[in-house]
């Protein structure tokens, strides 16, 4: 153990000392022996279970919570591996790992989640011990997504690079990892557990619909602390994250989130599936009770084995290494030229960059939902060139957004012609973040065991209604988000226009809801009636558009005509002649 | 025309199979054997069950309702036409891609 090893357990190993061979790749904590030591273990472990249950020494039933704490699902084609993505930062050695496990073992595609991690759809059980052989090569690996454990810790895509932020979520993300992955407390939850944390004002990790929501912030004495939320989650029962603690210093970080997960263990149902989530303790309990037990037992942890202390914050956040960006002027005469000389490449740079915090870079949102594509798949050739594009242009880095596409986090302003030619000529060069296309959907019956109804076929129809990148521009900030059932992968109760996909006497048909808002002004989306087909609900978004059009004000987005004129005209038009 | 049919997944890849009582688990369900009355169709899943897991062959096994229509045989719900030929969004993949 070395100043900055961060475990609950001392048996298990902690990051060592600051790596003394540089890469190309910023931004990425480095693994040290000790942390490849502990991911192959866990290959070799899993190696042997997967024998034994070929052999017949394992049943079905003894080896099926093995799988899953290894990320692998029995879906509807083929066993699914989740592969995490912790925090959604990759380096292109990975991200090319990846392309070739999709290469070697899957069907030449991957699919990334709402959860900044990668799935593959196709994978065989005997060929499992190998690909985690491949994966632990590259530093990764599929612990913490799956199981009644903290899954992956999530942040902010633009996380180190974006010009709003305050303080660095990937440190404390990091801290996270080490603090929860092997945690005995942890291992045996209740239920799954999922924390997000955001570094800025802005909102684009969806802090309050998870179980932990955690904001890093500044005290005017310039100290960093955090705001925990607690109890919000999607799926059946939908709850928006309630405040339990304005300020947390630094040091506490870990204790605080410590008593909150000792509080579910002691408390939290497991009795009834359905309930078990902390979000049902806390709706329960009331947040008042809730919050005097988290701090009853904060109070009672003994501080120095919880205290965070700061030479192990800085010891982690030394090994991120910081990308070499070059003092640049902050506009580039190159990018304003290619803007005004071609229009697509200008729609694209309004509708895809966002704002570093250095002058003369910029953040490229890379779209994983072209018109009639499936969200959040990639094929493996894709992502060869990608990883191309990301050393040439953003230092060997990928980021994974929670919305399903992915980003390059410091490409300077003088190379974006450059990159986005050549994301065009890939396919990923398509112009909607943040737009009516840009769909958030779960696989739904197409692959998964769980689902309902299918989600894809509907978000290809609707991104191919709105497939002019012009009129997707005209409408603004609209956000679709699509769930095959009532688990809510696809986020849909946090969707401004929100669809649940439902089987109505062995039909498919569509839910439909409006007014969700997934940001720190949450609120889950209102039902406006029945159920339609397929069909009927892309013809139900069109409609709604128009009524937006038509009623909107100045500036006022999607979200803020629904918040003014309320529910009523968008329901009536399309009910209207039931 | 009704009939019960017994899918499971195999084990060492996942591919999704059928019964049948003379050959096995089989990968197509034009091989499948079929269950006209639903007492034959338990008691045939407790031994399709049994004999699996021995063997290790398929896992996540059970019943579902497979119609007859011109002499094609066609899953009643949407999730085992989907599971019998492979995802709707991809064509070129799944058992409907060799087809």
């Amino acid at each position: 153990m070395t100043a900055t090893a961060f475990r609950a357990d001392p048996g298990i190993p902690g990051p060592g000392t600051f790596g003394s061979e540089p890469d190309d790749h910023a931004g990425i904590y480095r693994y040290d022996d000790l942390d490849r030591r502990f991911v192959a273990e866990r290959v070799e472990q899993f190696s042997k279970q997967v024998t034994r249950r070929l052999a017949g020494e394992l049943t079905e039933d003894e080896f099926k919570p093995l799988r899953l704490m290894n990320g692998l699902y029995l879906q509807l084609h083929a066993y699914m591996l989740r592969i995490a993505v912790p925090y959604g930062v990759l380096t292109t050695t990975q991200f090319r790992k990846l392309s070739e496990i999709g290469r070697k073992y899957d069907k030449g595609y991957g699919h990334f989640t709402t959860r900044q991690n990668l799935q593959f759809n196709w994978i065989k059980l005997e060929d499992t011990p190998a690909i985690l052989g491949e994966l632990a090569e590259v530093d990764m690996h599929a612990l913490q997504t799956s199981g009644n454990c903290v899954r992956n810790v999530t942040t902010d895509q633009f996380v180190g690079a974006s010009a709003d932020e305050i303080v660095d979520g990937r440190v404390y993300a990091e801290i996270l990892r080490q603090w929860t992955i092997a945690h005995p407390e942890f291992t045996y939850l209740p239920r799954k557990f999922k924390i997000a944390i955001m570094g800025s004002d802005s909102d684009r990790a969806a802090i309050r619909t998870h179980d932990v929501g955690v904001i890093a912030k500044r005290n005017e004495a310039g100290e960093t602390g955090f705001t925990f939320y607690v109890g919000g989650g999607l799926g059946r029962s939908p709850f928006v994250g309630k405040l339990v603690r304005e300020w947390v210093p630094e040091q506490d970080f870990a204790a605080y989130l410590e008593a909150i997960l000792r509080v579910y263990n002691q408390y939290g149902r497991r009795d009834n599936i359905y309930k078990a989530r902390i979000k049902i303790l806390v709706h329960q309990l009331g947040i008042d009770k809730f919050k005097a037990e988290v701090e009853e037992e904060f109070a009672r942890l003994p501080r120095p084995k919880f205290t965070l202390a700061p030479e192990i914050v800085e010891g982690i956040r030394a090994r991120f290494a910081s990308p070499g960006l070059e003092r640049l002027p902050a506009e580039s005469a190159e990018f304003e030229r290619s803007k005004a000389e071609n229009v697509e490449f200008a729609r694209w740079s309004t509708v895809n960059l966002a704002a570093h915090k250095a002058p003369g870079y910029a953040i490229v949102s890379v779209s994983l939902k072209p018109a009639g594509g499936i969200p959040g798949d990639i094929t493996s050739e894709q992502m060869d060139t990608l990883a191309d594009l990301a050393d040439r242009y953003s230092f060997g880095e990928i980021r994974v957004t929670h919305a399903q596409n992915l980003v390059l986090a410091h490409v300077r302003k003088d190379d974006l012609f450059d990159l986005w030619r050549q994301l065009d000529a890939i396919g990923l060069a398509t112009a909607n973040i943040g737009l009516i296309g840009d769909i958030i959907a779960c696989p739904g019956l197409d692959y998964c065991a769980l689902a309902n109804a299918r989600s894809i076929p509907l978000a290809q129809a609707i991104s191919a209604r709105f497939a002019d990148p012009a009129r997707q521009q005209a409408i603004g900030e609209l956000g679709i988000k699509i769930s095959g059932c009532i688990n809510a992968c696809g986020h849909h109760h946090v969707g401004h226009i929100g669809i649940l996909g439902v089987d109505k006497r062995g039909e498919e048909r569509y839910q439909i809801t409006i007014g969700g808002d997934a940001t720190l002004t949450t609120a889950i989306g209102d039902i406006i009636g029945p159920a339609v087909t397929e069909e009927a609900a892309v013809d139900a978004i069109d409609t709604m558009v128009e009524i937006y059009l038509a009623n909107r004000t100045e500036g006022e987005r999607f979200l803020d005509t629904i918040r003014r004129i309320g529910h009523g005209p968008f329901k009536e038009s399309i009910y209207a002649a039931d | 025309m009704s009939f019960r049919a017994i899918t499971g997944n195999r084990l060492r890849d996942g591919a999704v199979v059928f019964y049948n009582d003379e050959a096995g688990w089989v990968e197509r369900l034009t091989g499948a054997s079929l269950y006209e009355d639903k007492a034959t169709a338990e008691t045939k899943l407790a031994s399709a069950k049994a004999e699996a897991e021995k063997e290790r062959l398929a896992v996540d096994i059970y019943l579902f309702e497979v119609l007859v229509e011109d002499g094609k045989r066609v899953p009643v719900t949407i999730r085992e036409r989907i599971r019998s030929l492979g995802p709707t969004v991809r064509t070129d993949l799944g058992k409907q891609a060799a087809a």
